[in-house]
């Protein structure tokens, strides 16, 4: 651990990430361009949340990672022990126990409370990217607030599917300004995205942007009148803790077709079942294995 | 109604020397509503020089040609469009139409600019269209197709379909059959009884004679070599 | 009458080189104004400027706008003009490809300046898209095909609905029949004669086509060098051209 600094980055540097956290954080849902250093961790896996949870813990803090809402999966086991080794902090899977959690493409089932931080990784920051690919063009738009054209990806959903068919990445519309793209959450997130107690904060490190969410800011799916937006999930129950308000992952059990839905949060999922809860599914321990 | 005073015109060919061609110069004369004045003169004296400048078609430089309370020689652009809209009609020899448009629609077309609705336009253009021999079965068609003669006529047909306080007629009855040209006359005899100033370009002597109230010999104005 | 756009001593350099110099003009209500001249003559550049796409180095263009009135749209903000561009004003290319969004559906494409101008309801979206479609001559079927799959004549039809859907006052063209055949070009030029007449739109059309301009334009400006050499009725202009470069533009066009 000593041969690296606290939590891997120079304190130049992590200043300079902790100004563009301050920054998006007075101007919620905005993109600030950051000098995003390389990592030692390839693009795709998490290294702009790196830098925002480098920028942000201190040694007292205690660190949870989750991947999909996993704490076991490689991306998550693998940024956990990088801090570990580079930052000594501690570590849980307990999400109320965590100060900081660093997450890809979830927001855990428990509220978050004032005193934690949600770090996203973000792979593409833009919501407006795949509509209209100039960037100087992009930005002109968010500094106009010219947002038509995320309505019209919404309208060609529509058109094409007959339901606003995104479910995941669901563009927010943050304190009536900014247009923001959640990170790949599943649109079952979105609501909690707004009026949440905890700081958000979004880290895409390719793209070189942070932005962030001050807690209990207002953020509005965009939607129609006519095709309002829905917060959907698998219309099943957990089949370990029998939750019924949770966002399920579908595991192939075998290869005859055999399914499982459970929790996409472990820590949910495991906690719910310390406390007696059962679903219909016991899974033998080779299903599981 | 139309009334000139002291009206010339001279062309300058840039491109040929800047060779200035004076065709017709101190042109006075005036068309009071219910009146048609022929305009006369060998070819090339300037009669239709003289009609296309009391359409506005051609520029000219010097006098004025009032027609009703617009002077055409210092009228803006839009107060010229706006008179040709409303207050002057031309029938010309050569019809030239967006390509594609249904026959009916051309000659309804002038009814519309004015206002009038889409049916009430049509009607009035069938019945034109009939009166002048222009087969039903062609109305759907585009002119752009038709045989000189029936391109005139619909020409004619667009020419009257709305009535215009003051019209000029450039060769009206050319190539036409008796039975059109006895057609022609009537409308244009209809257009004085309602009051409109007509000048009109008739090589037809008889047709001259039994429509025209005064003749206008256009020689007597030619300044020079006309062009 | 107030003029829907009041022109005052327009001028764009490049430099040295003039774009275009002292251009001024009325447009009112209704009128069709055509701008013809040679490739380089500064036709484009003086589309550019009056519609706010470039700005110009001198001069003021004065949109009558349906909510404020008369105002100058080269001092107004950026977020102002770019929202006049999509509700009192239009702008049709000359490549359709500049003018639609090719990855997008063709109802995507004419609903976006209804959704950017804030319709939140799909169905009215949905609708106004397709009954524009029927009114270019494209069918409804196709509403929700790119545009990639459609003809050039269709793209710019589908160009022409995606402007008009917000029911502009003014459209400015670039050689809109430029790049097309003859027999699509006639059928494109019928469609905007009715589209002037029925919806009273005003226009400024780029063309180097005279025959265009004489079957659209009421009113024609010639440019030379960045500078208008002649302005009048368009007829007039064709038939009697007074300036030199005129009559050496107007004599040039091949007879068919």
């Amino acid at each position: 651990m000593t041969d690296y600094n606290f939590a891997y980055l120079d304190e130049q540097t992590k200043r300079m990430i902790r100004r563009a956290i301050l920054k998006g954080l007075a101007i919620p849902g905005y993109q600030v361009p950051f000098a995003s250093r390389e990592m030692p961790m390839p693009y795709g896996w998490g290294t702009g949340g790196v830098q925002v949870s480098a920028a942000v813990l201190t040694p007292q803090d205690k660190l949870k990672v989750i991947d999909q809402g996993a704490d076991d999966t490689t991306n998550a086991v693998s940024i956990r022990t990088f801090f570990e080794r580079t930052a000594g902090v501690e570590t849980t899977t307990t999400t109320r126990e965590a100060t900081v959690i660093q997450t890809r493409h979830r927001i855990p089932e428990e509220p978050l409370t004032e005193d934690q931080i949600l770090v996203y990784q973000v792979p593409i920051p833009e919501p407006l990217r795949f509509l209209e690919p100039r960037e100087s063009e992009t930005r002109k738009m968010h500094s106009l607030e010219e947002y038509g054209l995320m309505h019209v990806k919404l309208y060609e959903d529509i058109s094409r599917h007959g339901h606003i068919a995104t479910s995941y990445a669901y563009p927010v519309k943050v304190e009536g300004r900014y247009v923001m793209d959640p990170s790949p959450i599943p649109k079952f997130d979105n609501p909690k995205l707004g009026d949440m107690a905890a700081i958000q904060l979004f880290g895409a490190g390719r793209e070189q942007r942070i932005y962030a969410l001050p807690p209990y800011t207002q953020v509005v799916s965009l939607d129609f009148e006519d095709h309002p937006f829905e917060a959907s999930k698998a219309d099943q129950i957990c089949g370990l803790c029998g939750a019924t308000d949770s966002y399920l992952d579908e595991v192939i059990v075998d290869d005859a077709g055999g399914r499982l839905f459970c929790c996409s949060d472990t820590d949910y999922c495991a906690s719910r079942r310390a406390a007696g809860h059962q679903g219909t599914v016991l899974p033998t321990s080779e299903a599981l294995a | 109604m139309i009334c000139l005073e002291n009206v010339s015109k001279t062309f300058t060919l840039h491109n040929q020397g800047s060779a200035i061609i004076d065709v017709i110069s101190d042109v006075s004369f005036s068309v009071s509503g219910g009146e048609c004045v022929a305009l006369t003169g060998a070819s090339g004296a300037g009669k239709s020089t003289l009609m296309r400048m009391i359409y506005g078609n051609y520029l000219t430089q010097s006098g004025a040609i009032r027609i009703g309370d617009v002077d055409l020689v210092q009228a803006e652009p839009r107060d010229v469009i706006a008179l040709r809209r409303e207050v002057l009609g031309y029938v010309s020899q050569f019809l030239r139409v967006v390509p594609r448009v249904p026959t009916l629609e051309v000659v309804a077309d002038p009814l519309r600019a004015v206002g009038v609705s889409a049916e009430d336009a049509s009607d009035r253009a069938q019945v034109l269209l009939r009166q002048l021999n222009i087969p039903e079965r062609l109305w759907s068609l585009s002119p752009t197709t038709f045989s000189g003669g029936e391109q005139q006529r619909v020409n004619i047909a667009r020419g009257f379909a709305h009535a215009y306080p003051a019209m000029l007629l450039d060769e009206p009855t050319a190539s036409l059959d008796a039975v059109n040209r006895e057609i022609v006359l009537s409308l244009i005899e209809e257009a004085k009884a309602r009051g409109a100033a007509i000048i009109g370009i008739f090589h037809d002597e008889a047709a001259r004679a039994r429509v025209c109230d005064r003749e206008i010999d256009v020689s007597r104005f030619a300044s020079g070599v006309a062009a | 009458m107030t003029a829907l756009l009041s022109v005052k001593d327009l001028s764009k350099r490049y430099g040295a080189h003039i774009g275009c110099a002292d251009v001024s003009f009325d447009l009112y209500p209704g009128e069709v104004m055509g701008i013809v001249g040679e490739s380089g003559s500064g036709k484009s550049t003086l589309l550019n400027c009056l519609a706010g796409h470039l700005a110009p180095d001198a001069g003021q263009v004065v949109f009558d706008t349906r909510t404020d009135g008369p105002k100058d749209t080269v001092t107004m903000s950026e977020p102002e003009r770019r929202m006049l561009g999509r509700t009192d004003s239009a702008f049709v290319h000359q490549h359709a490809r500049d003018g639609l969004r090719m990855g997008i559906s063709a109802g995507g494409n004419v609903g976006e300046r209804l959704m950017a101008v804030g319709e939140r309801h799909y169905g009215d979206i949905r609708g106004k898209a397709t009954d524009w479609l029927e009114r270019v001559e494209i069918d409804s079927a196709r509403v929700d095909d790119r545009p990639t799959t459609f003809s050039g004549g269709m793209q710019q039809r589908l160009q022409i609905a995606r402007n008009l859907v917000t029911g502009p006052r003014l459209v400015f063209m670039d050689e809109p029949t430029g790049g097309l055949d003859v027999s699509v070009q006639a059928r494109l030029l019928d469609l905007l004669r009715g589209l002037v007449r029925d919806m009273g739109l005003s226009a400024i059309i780029v063309t180097h086509d005279l025959a265009v301009v004489r079957l659209l334009a009421d009113r024609l400006m010639v440019m030379k060098s960045g500078r208008v050499v002649e302005a009048g009725l368009t007829d007039q202009v064709l038939d009697d051209p007074q300036h030199a470069y005129s009559q050496l533009l107007v004599s040039s066009v091949l007879q068919v």
